[in-house]
């Protein structure tokens, strides 16, 4: 039977147009980052994507589900990107494939495909990946590290020794190591000035990266794909305990802003929990969403034994979402004087 | 003078496409060779046929009587003959047919007596039975008897009264043609309301694309030295909603558990009163409505159609487009397919659209949810439309209670932003369905329930009271073989000749039972039929019949204490359809 249903217009959008804008949304911070350490994070971003295409058609397949419908949706790209934005990107290649596998076939399929996974597959890549190999995981480029792409390649496809090109630490964790080394007796502002690698208010060239994540979230915000209660959320959590602790002992602890353009605080607040299926889904859900993800990132990666908390606390807090959301149902039209 | 507008949360803003249907003024449609009149064109009860077929019939003549309070009259569109009372297939998403007059005009025209009242000089009451008896139902496409509508709170003052000619769906000018061409007699059916209502203020709402509608119903205000206040409100779909105005007009919020009257506010569609003034000041009641006929014809207008005249008829005078593919009654956000044209048009019919595969696209695939909460942003109602979506597929459908499932008001905004294009408001319409349906069966089963454990109780008592007289019985013949001492026998014969009456007793008493059983049946059949046709009647008749029967009651009763009253068990009625 032909079955027609109102209404016979409908807006101009799409699970797939709206990915493609989050994609979009990253090529500023992607920019950014070639510029930063070259071009092998543009073979980590092909690497991912076609690595979660393959597991999205694998998938799909074995579930029964139609392949060009769902393969165009684009989900599983914005997955393969934030991953291999999120990994160090002189990563060994299969590294990467096994932390996109992860996200696409146990995250996202195994809990039900598009729509239905209660964690957000990158960040179960993440996680994964660094408890499983916690030495590749941390080993970032040293600062000025001047490779050319074919080394890059090399390094990546496991043909060249990792050993002597890696620094081994980002911002974040030289800064926590230096603390750490230095008992009490080293200041914060010793360290960012005496060390290279910190530049004007964060990790030198990482904090563009971020401004770039930042730039790109903000369009998505006008565009309206996200809101802004998540990312502003966890942008108010991550620097009101960073703030506190700044402003109580500022010998040991670093500002705000070094927080916010550090790791992956940028990334975080407008790609990560700004996640429709993972997050909340009521206004002041997202809120404390949010604000407890940032708060949960700070304690992470300032007293935490990992460089960087974002991961853990994202995942922590996709845990509580359904009980925030069911705790925090807006009232309807006409019922908000009600109790 | 400027009003205070506030702002209702979510709507969209889809293209209107109102201005191709403007450009001409409100045509009349011909005659059409029939006219298929439905009987049932209002909410509420539909209404008893009052011709048959032969007869021959007078404009504007009663053809379909209100069947009770909450219902409206229908009436001969024209003069001629009845050719059948009989199912015909009526302008619904079901396509189901439905119970029509089938007129043959005679052409004539011949209107029925007109008799023009000031309703400031009649009861309220007898208004409002004036409204229900001229068909007068709400004209913006939910067809709810307007008299119904009248009558405020008994607490609650009413404070404003909203004449909506918001039009807020796309294609639909039917309003807007209206208040430009027709607005003084809008602005008097309002003041119609007012008086029933007392309100206080009246607040005309017109979306602000219709700037000629708004200065036209301000001159007609004006002119008619009315203090109503003509309001431009911002164009976002759905501020035509009765809700949605309310709120923007008023800043009041109206639940689905009140009635607008509890919040001291009443609303009323442009045409709704303009109808009502007819109906009142001219006699006429409603025969006709405007309908806009647009999309992909050649010829977009407005049209004035007489109710009953058969879709094709006016779908032909716009000329549709070699490409279209199907037609739509009512806007494109809320409007549904219309699957057979010999429907006819009705009360309900604001708008018929030629739709091409162009213009209305089929639908994307259907995508999983990403819970992204786009429905939720745009909800009138500030729902959680994708929650509800959830429960909704799961069947659990105390959840899509408890999500308030019945604040949805399907205006379709939920639909329209969807990225998954996921058909929500079919979703929400199935949840209804099946709570109404559970509903209604657990009310079956209750009654059922009831009923049993009555006649239990009933049978029990009889079995009582039986066994009660036949011990009476024997008793008193026992006493009475005492009394005669030459029949004195032992005790244990006399148990004998008891036992050999009884079978004759037990026989009787069944019998009168079973006689007074069938009485009682057959007043309950009676009880069950005579209120319908009591309720036609106006309010002095009704009182005179209340009195009436008080007498009847005082000389029943009065009649029956010396004969013994009748076996209460009895006196509920058992259900002949059982």
């Amino acid at each position: 039977m032909d079955f027609s249903t109102p209404p016979y217009v409908l807006a101009q959008t799409s699970v797939r147009r709206v990915m493609l804008q989050v994609l979009a949304a990253l090529l500023p911070g992607i920019a950014a980052y070639v510029w930063l350490v070259g071009a092998s994070i543009v073979l980590q971003l092909l690497i991912a994507s076609l690595a979660a295409l393959v597991g999205e058609a694998l998938m799909l397949w074995v579930r029964g589900k139609p392949l060009t419908l769902f393969l165009s949706d684009g989900s599983a790209l914005v997955t393969a990107w934030l991953i291999a934005l999120a990994f160090p990107p002189l990563a060994p290649w299969w590294l990467v494939v096994v932390g996109t596998l992860c996200a696409i076939v146990v995250a996202k399929h195994l809990y039900g495909g598009l729509g239905q996974n209660p964690f957000n597959p990158a960040m179960i890549a993440f996680a994964v990946c660094i408890v499983s190999f916690p030495a590749l995981m941390s080993q970032w480029p040293a600062l000025g590290l001047k490779l050319s792409l074919a080394e890059q390649v090399q390094i990546i496809a496991g043909l060249a020794p990792r050993i002597d090109v890696m620094s081994g630490a980002t911002p974040l964790d030289a800064l926590k190591t230096g603390l750490k080394l230095g008992e009490g007796n080293v200041d914060v502002q010793t360290l960012l000035s005496s060390q290279e690698m910190f530049g004007n208010f964060a990790g030198r060239g990482w904090e563009w990266v971020s401004a770039g994540y930042l730039f790109g979230g903000l369009w998505l915000w006008q565009r309206r794909i996200v809101g802004w209660h998540a990312p502003l959320g966890f942008i108010a959590g991550l620097s009101l305990l960073a703030g506190a602790l700044w402003v109580w002992n500022p010998q040991q602890f670093a500002d705000p802003l070094f927080h916010l353009f550090s790791g992956g605080a940028m990334l975080g607040a407008f790609f990560i929990v700004t996640d429709p299926v993972s997050g909340c889904t009521t206004s002041r859900g997202k809120l404390i969403f949010g604000f407890s993800a940032g708060l949960t990132t700070y304690i992470i990666r300032v007293f935490g034994g990992y460089p960087d908390g974002v991961a853990f606390a994202v995942l922590l807090l996709n845990l509580c979402v359904p009980l925030i959301d069911m705790y925090t149902q807006p009232p309807i039209f006409g019922m908000k004087n009600e109790r | 003078m400027l009003q205070q507008l506030f702002s209702f949360k979510g709507g969209v803003k889809p293209q209107t496409r109102k201005a191709p249907s403007v450009q001409s003024p409100i045509g009349q449609v011909p005659m059409p060779l029939r006219l298929y009149v439905p009987l049932h064109q209002s909410l509420g009860g539909a209404p008893n046929p009052l011709v048959q077929a032969g007869e021959q019939v007078l404009k504007g003549q009663v053809i379909g009587a209100a069947d009770g309070w909450m219902s409206a009259a229908v009436h001969a569109p024209t003069s001629g003959t009845v050719l059948a009372v009989e199912q015909h297939v009526a302008a619904h998403p079901s396509g189901l047919p439905t119970l029509s007059v089938v007129i043959e005009p005679d052409g004539r025209e011949q209107w029925i007596a007109r008799t023009p009242l000031d309703h400031r000089s009649l009861a309220p009451e007898r208004v409002r039975e004036l409204l229900r008896d001229a068909g007068v139902v709400g004209l913006g496409g939910a067809v709810f008897p307007s008299h119904a509508k009248l009558t405020a709170a008994r607490t609650v003052p009413v404070e404003h009264l909203v004449i909506n000619g918001a039009e807020c769906e796309p294609f639909m000018t039917c309003d807007d043609l209206l208040m430009r061409e027709r607005a003084e007699e809008i602005v008097r059916g309002a003041a119609i309301f007012r008086d029933l209502l007392a309100a206080r203020r009246v607040l005309i709402g017109i979306e602000d694309n219709k700037p000629e509608a708004v200065a036209a119903m301000q001159l007609a205000v004006r002119r008619l030295g009315e203090d109503h206040e003509v309001v431009a409100v911002p164009t976002r779909y759905p501020a035509g909603g009765a809700k949605q105005l309310i709120r923007v007009l008023t800043g009041k919020e109206v639940p689905a558990s009140k009635r607008s009257t509890e919040l001291g506010v009443q609303c009323f569609n442009v045409a709704t009163a303009y109808t009502a003034y007819r109906a009142l000041a001219h006699g006429e009641p409603v025969i006709s409505r405007i309908v806009t006929l647009t999309g992909n014809v050649e010829q977009p207008r407005n049209w004035e159609v007489l109710l009953g005249t058969p879709m094709r008829d006016v779908v032909a005078l716009g000329k549709p487009k070699a490409d279209t593919s199907r037609y739509l009654m009512g806007g494109p956000m809320m409007g549904f397919e219309i699957g057979d044209l010999a429907a006819p048009v009705v009360k309900a019919t604001n708008c018929i659209i030629a739709g091409s595969p162009n213009l209305f696209p089929p639908n994307p695939p259907e995508m999983p949810c990403i819970r992204c909460g786009a429905c939720a942003d745009v909800c009138p109602h500030e729902l959680q439309p994708f929650e509800l979506y959830w429960f909704a597929r799961a069947r659990n459908f105390g959840k899509t209670q408890e999500y308030h499932i019945f604040d949805c008001i399907e205006c379709g905004c939920c639909s329209y932003v969807c990225p998954s294009h996921i058909p929500l408001v079919q979703y929400f319409r199935f949840a209804k369905s099946e709570i109404w349906s559970r509903e209604k069966e657990k009310q079956a089963a209750d009654a059922a329930k009831a009923r049993f454990e009555l006649r239990n109780a009933r049978a029990e008592r009889e079995q009582a009271e039986k066994a009660e007289r036949l011990a009476k019985a024997a008793a008193a013949r026992t006493s009475e073989k005492k009394v005669a001492p030459a029949q004195a026998e032992t005790v244990t014969s006399a148990a004998l000749p008891a036992a050999e009456a009884a079978p004759a007793t037990d026989a009787e008493a069944v019998r009168k039972a079973k006689i007074a059983a069938a009485m009682e049946r057959a007043r309950a059949q009676r009880a069950a039929v005579l209120p319908r046709n009591t309720e036609q009647l106006t309010a002095e008749q009704k009182q005179e019949i209340a009195a009436i029967e008080a007498r009847r009651l005082a000389l029943l009763t009065s009649a029956a204490q010396p004969a013994g009253s009748p076996p209460e068990a009895l006196t509920i009625p058992e259900h002949p359809t059982e």
